[in-house]
C-alpha cells in the first residue's frame, strides 16, 4: 500500500530543523523555536498514529505502508531507494519514538531556557528526530545506514552542545569514533548481506520496480546454519548476523564499545533522555529484529548476542551501584537494560526485547526528564552526594520519578514489570537453538536476575540520596558554587516549569500503565481468560521465530493466531506465574534491600573498584589507544608521514635543486661557449632528422 | 651548363659554416657580427634557390622577412656593441663575461 503521507513523518522534522537553524539563528526567539520545534514533531506525531491505527494502517494489517520516494541508487543489480516502510515493528517503533521525543521536545524548551544556543539545540533536536525515524522506517538497508549515520552525528553534535566544555567535546569524539568502529561491521553486514541475497531492501514493492524477493525473505526459505564457531567465518547468515551485531553494539552501547554513553552524559539533559536512552541507543535492538529472520537462521550469533546482551546488563548494573553523578548512574542503567534487550534477542524474545524498548523508552526518559529536572531545579548541580531531601522542594518530579523507579525496578502494574519479567521468563524457557544446551539458558536468567536485583538495588539509592534524607546541598554550597552561579545566591531547590512537569507527568502516566499493552496470557488469566498481550498479537507475523521455540509449539496445537487461548499449556503457565512471582520477590528485594542500606548511610562509600568502572576506560587507554597513538606518532607520522611522503617530495625537490646547482656551471658567462651550445643543440636535431628520415628510407 | 640546384645548396652550405666557425672562434663582436648575417644570407641563398627550383614565390618572401630581421637586428646589435665598447674600450667578447654565476 502507497502513501505519501508517510514521508511526512519524516520531513516534517528535517523541516523544523531547517526553519530553526536558518530563520530561528536570527529571531532568537525561544517561543517561535520551540513552537517550530515541537510542532515539526507534532506533525510526525499525529501521522505516524493516524497512519498506524486508520483501517488498514500499519498496525491494523499485515501489509506494510510504503512511500517510495525515488530510486535512489541503481547500479547493476544493486538497488537502494530513498523509501520508507511502516510495518507492525517499524510502526510501533515509529509511534514511541514520535511521541516520546514530543514530550523530550516540550521538556526541553523549559530545561533549555535563557541557553544561548537554543536555536541551535533545538534544530539539531530535530535533526535527529528525522534521523531516527528515516533509520526506522527505512525500506532497506542502505537508507537505514543513512539513517543510522545521520542519528550518530546528531548525537556527536548534542553531546559536544555545551562547546565552551572540553569533556563535552572530548565525549562526543568518542561517541563518533567508538561507533565508527561499530558501523564498520554494519557496513561489512550490508555488503555481505547484498553478496549473498542480491539484495538489501526489507520490503518487496513491485509496485516501484523493486525486485520481488528481499534481503529478508531471501533467508526464509534457507537452510539454518550449524552451531559452530566455524559458521561465524563461513560467509553465510552467521557472519552477516554476527557483523550486524558488531553495528548494533556500538550504537547500543555494549560490551565491549559501551564505553562512550556514560560520557555522553556530558550534553544536556534532554538529550541524554531522548538519544542516549529512550530512542538512538535501542537502534541496534531495532536492526536486530528487524533482521531476526537473518538471525534465526545464525544459532551461533544468537549465542554472542545473548552472551553479549547478559554480560552487559550484569556488568553495568555492578557499576550503576557505585556512581555519584545522578546521570551516570542512569547512563549505566541504560547499558544494563540494553544489555535486557540483547540477551531477549539472543534468546529469540524478540517481541520481549521490543516490548522491553518501548517500556525502558518511557520509564528510562521519565527518570532522565526527572533527572533533569532535579539538575535543573539545583542550578546545575549533578552530584547526588550534594542533594538529599529534595521530596518536599520537588514534589511533582518526586513523584514522577518514583513511577519511574518502581517501573525499572519491576514492580508490577509499573511498565518494567510486564517486560522484564518477560525477558527473564524468556530466557529461562528458551530453546537450546541458540544456546548450547538448556542448562545455558538457566544460567543467563540467573544472570538477568541478579541484574534485576542489582537494578532494583541501585535505582533504591539514586532515589533514597537525591529525594531522601538530610538536606546536603545546603553546607557544601559555598565550596560549590564560587564563581559562576554566585548570582544565584544560596541554593534553594526549586520545582521546575509546567512545561517541564507536564512532560514528566504523560511519560510517568506511561511508565505506569504502558506495560498493561503486553500483559502475558499467564498473568492476565488470573483476572480473566482472555489473552490481552497487545504487543505480541501486533508483532508476531512481522517477527521471525526460532525453530523448536515456544512459538513452533504453540502452532503445532493451533496454528491460528485468532484463537490463542487454548494454546497456553497448564504447567507453562503455572510456571510463568512463578516466575512472576520471583520478579516481584527480586524487585521487593532489591529494594528492600537498597532502602535499608542506604537510607541509613545514603553517602556509603562503594566499592573503588565499581566507582571507577573496573577501570576500563584505564585498560582501553593502556591497550588500545596508547599503542595506537604510540604506533601513529611512531610509525605512521614520524616514519610513513615524515619518512616516506615527506621524503619523496623532499627528494624530488632535492633532485631539482641539485640538477639547477649542475646546470649552473652552463652559464660561464663567454658568449662563444653559448654558441658552441646553441650549434651543439641545432647539430643534435639535425642529427635527429636525418636519422629518422634514414630509418624510415631504411624501412620503406 | 646549366647551374644546377646543388650548386646553390653547396655555396649555402659553405658560407654558412664559415658564419658558424666565424661566430665561434673569433673574439671580435664585430667579427661575430658579420659572421651571423653570413649565416643569414646563406639561408637567404636557399630560399632564393628554392623558390626559383619550384617556381613558388613564398621563399622570396621570406627572403624579405629575414632581411627585415636582420635589419632590425643589426640596429640592436650594433647599438649594444656601441654601449660595450663605451663602457671597456674593447670589443673582446671573453672580457664581456661578467653576465654568469
Amino acid at each position: 500500500m502507497e502513501d505519501n503521507l508517510l514521508s511526512l513523518i519524516i520531513f516534517a522534522p528535517l523541516a523544523g530543523a531547517a526553519i530553526n537553524w536558518f530563520v530561528g539563528r536570527r529571531v532568537r526567539d525561544e517561543r517561535f523555536i520551540g513552537v517550530v520545534a515541537c510542532g515539526s514533531v507534532a506533525i510526525s506525531t499525529l501521522v505516524a498514529f493516524y497512519l498506524a491505527f486508520r483501517t488498514g494502517g500499519a498496525l491494523r494489517s499485515e501489509t506494510p505502508v510504503l512511500d517510495h520516494i525515488w530510486t535512489w541508487l541503481q547500479v547493476g543489480t544493486f538497488r537502494a531507494d530513498f523509501a520508507l516502510g511502516m510495518d507492525r515493528l517499524s510502526g510501533t517503533y515509529a509511534l514511541f519514538v514520535t511521541f516520546v521525543g514530543f514530550l523530550i521536545h516540550v521538556f526541553a524548551v523549559g530545561y533549555m531556557h535563557g541557553e544561548p544556543g537554543f536555536y541551535r539545540f533545538f534544530a539539531f533536536l530535530n535533526l535527529f528526530m528525522f534521523a531516527m525515524l528515516t533509520l526506522v522506517l527505512a525500506d532497506n538497508f542502505v537508507l537505514m545506514f543513512v539513517g543510522w549515520e545521520g542519528v550518530g552525528l546528531c548525537s556527536y553534535l548534542l553531546i559536544g552542545y555545551y562547546v565552551d566544555r572540553k569533556e563535552a567535546g572530548d565525549a562526543a569524539k568518542k561517541a563518533f569514533i567508538t561507533n565508527r568502529i561499530g558501523d564498520w561491521g554494519f557496513v561489512l553486514g550490508i555488503m555481505l548481506t547484498f553478496f549473498v541475497t542480491g539484495s538489501v531492501s526489507f520490503f518487496a514493492n513491485p509496485a516501484a520496480g523493486e525486485a520481488a524477493n528481499t534481503a529478508l525473505s531471501f533467508f526464509r526459505n534457507q537452510p539454518v546454519d550449524p552451531f559452530t564457531a566455524g559458521a561465524i567465518l563461513a560467509g553465510g547468515a552467521t557472519s552477516i548476523a554476527v557483523l550486524l551485531f558488531i553495528g548494533a553494539a556500538g550504537k547500543s552501547a555494549q560490551i565491549p564499545l559501551y564505553v562512550w554513553l556514560p560520557d555522553a552524559m556530558a550534553g544536556p539533559t534532554p538529550v541524554s533522555a531522548l538519544i542516549h536512552a529512550a530512542t538512538m541507543v535501542t537502534a541496534g535492538v531495532y536492526m536486530i529484529v528487524r533482521c531476526s529472520e537473518i538471525f534465526v537462521h545464525a544459532p551461533t550469533a544468537m549465542f554472542i548476542v545473548a552472551i553479549i546482551g547478559a554480560a552487559t546488563a550484569l556488568f553495568a548494573a555492578t557499576i550503576g551501584l557505585a556512581q555519584n553523578d545522578i546521570k551516570k548512574v542512569l547512563a549505566y542503567s541504560t547499558i544494563s537494560q540494553l544489555g535486557y534487550m540483547f540477551l531477549a534477542c539472543g534468546v529469540g524474545a524478540f517481541i520481549a526485547a521490543i516490548f522491553h524498548v518501548i517500556t525502558h523508552a518511557f520509564f528510562k526518559a521519565l527518570l532522565f526528564l526527572g533527572s533533569g529536572s532535579v539538575i535543573h531545579g539545583m542550578h546545575h548541580e549533578q552530584d547526588m552526594r550534594r542533594m538529599g531531601g529534595l521530596r518536599k522542594y520537588m514534589p511533582v518530579t518526586f513523584a514522577t520519578m518514583v513511577t519511574g523507579w518502581l517501573a525499572i525496578s519491576g514492580i508490577p502494574i509499573f511498565a518494567g514489570f510486564f517486560s522484564k519479567d518477560e525477558i527473564l521468563w524468556k530466557t529461562w524457557s528458551a530453546p537450546a537453538f541458540s544456546l548450547p544446551s538448556t542448562t545455558f539458558s538457566k544460567l543467563l536468567w540467573a544472570i538477568g536476575a541478579l541484574t534485576a536485583f542489582l537494578t532494583a538495588v541501585y535505582m533504591t539509592r539514586m532515589m533514597v540520596m537525591t529525594f531522601w534524607g538530610e538536606e546536603r546541598f545546603r553546607d557544601t554550597h559555598a565550596v560549590k558554587h564560587e564563581e559562576p552561579d554566585a548570582h544565584h545566591g544560596p541554593v534553594v531547590p526549586h520545582e521546575s516549569p509546567r512545561v517541564m512537569t507536564i512532560p514528566l507527568i504523560v511519560l510517568a502516566v506511561l511508565s505506569t500503565f504502558g506495560g498493561l499493552i503486553g500483559v502475558p496470557y499467564a498473568l492476565s488469566s488470573i483476572f480473566a481468560d482472555r489473552d490481552v498481550n497487545v504487543i505480541e498479537h501486533t508483532l508476531e507475523p512481522v517477527v521471525a521465530h526460532v525453530p523448536g521455540g515456544e512459538h513452533a509449539v504453540v502452532e503445532s496445537h493451533e496454528p491460528a493466531v485468532t484463537a490463542p487461548v487454548e494454546t497456553h499449556a497448564a504447567e507453562e503457565i503455572s510456571a510463568e506465574r512463578m516466575f512472576a512471582g520471583l520478579s516481584v520477590l527480586i524487585a521487593l528485594l532489591g529494594i528492600g534491600g537498597g532502602w535499608y542500606l542506604f537510607r541509613r548511610r545514603p553517602l556509603l562509600e562503594m566499592p573503588r573498584l565499581l566507582e571507577n568502572k573496573y577501570y576500563v576506560d584505564e585498560i582501553y587507554d593502556t591497550t588500545l589507544i596508547r599503542p595506537i597513538e604510540a604506533v601513529s606518532r611512531e610509525g605512521f607520522w614520524k616514519i610513513l608521514d615524515i619518512g616516506v611522503i615527506d621524503g619523496i617530495l623532499h627528494s624530488i625537490g632535492d633532485a631539482v635543486t641539485e640538477a639547477g646547482r649542475l646546470a649552473r656551471y652552463l652559464q660561464a658567462g663567454f658568449v662563444r661557449g653559448y654558441t658552441a651550445i646553441i650549434l651543439f643543440g641545432a647539430l643534435i636535431l639535425i642529427g635527429l632528422f636525418a636519422f629518422t628520415w634514414a630509418f624510415q628510407v631504411a624501412t620503406q | 651548363m646549366e647551374p644546377q640546384l646543388s650548386w646553390y645548396l653547396a655555396l649555402s652550405a659553405v658560407l654558412f659554416t664559415i658564419g658558424v666557425t666565424g661566430v665561434i672562434i673569433k673574439r671580435n663582436v664585430i667579427a661575430m657580427f658579420m659572421c651571423i648575417e653570413l649565416m643569414l644570407n646563406a639561408v637567404n641563398l636557399t630560399f632564393v634557390a628554392f623558390a626559383s627550383f619550384f617556381q613558388d614565390v613564398v621563399g622570396q618572401l621570406f627572403v624579405f622577412i629575414v632581411m627585415t630581421v636582420a635589419a632590425a637586428e643589426a640596429a640592436v646589435g650594433l647599438g649594444i656593441i656601441i654601449s660595450i665598447f663605451r663602457n671597456r674600450e674593447s670589443l673582446d667578447v671573453d672580457e664581456a663575461s661578467i653576465l654568469k654565476l
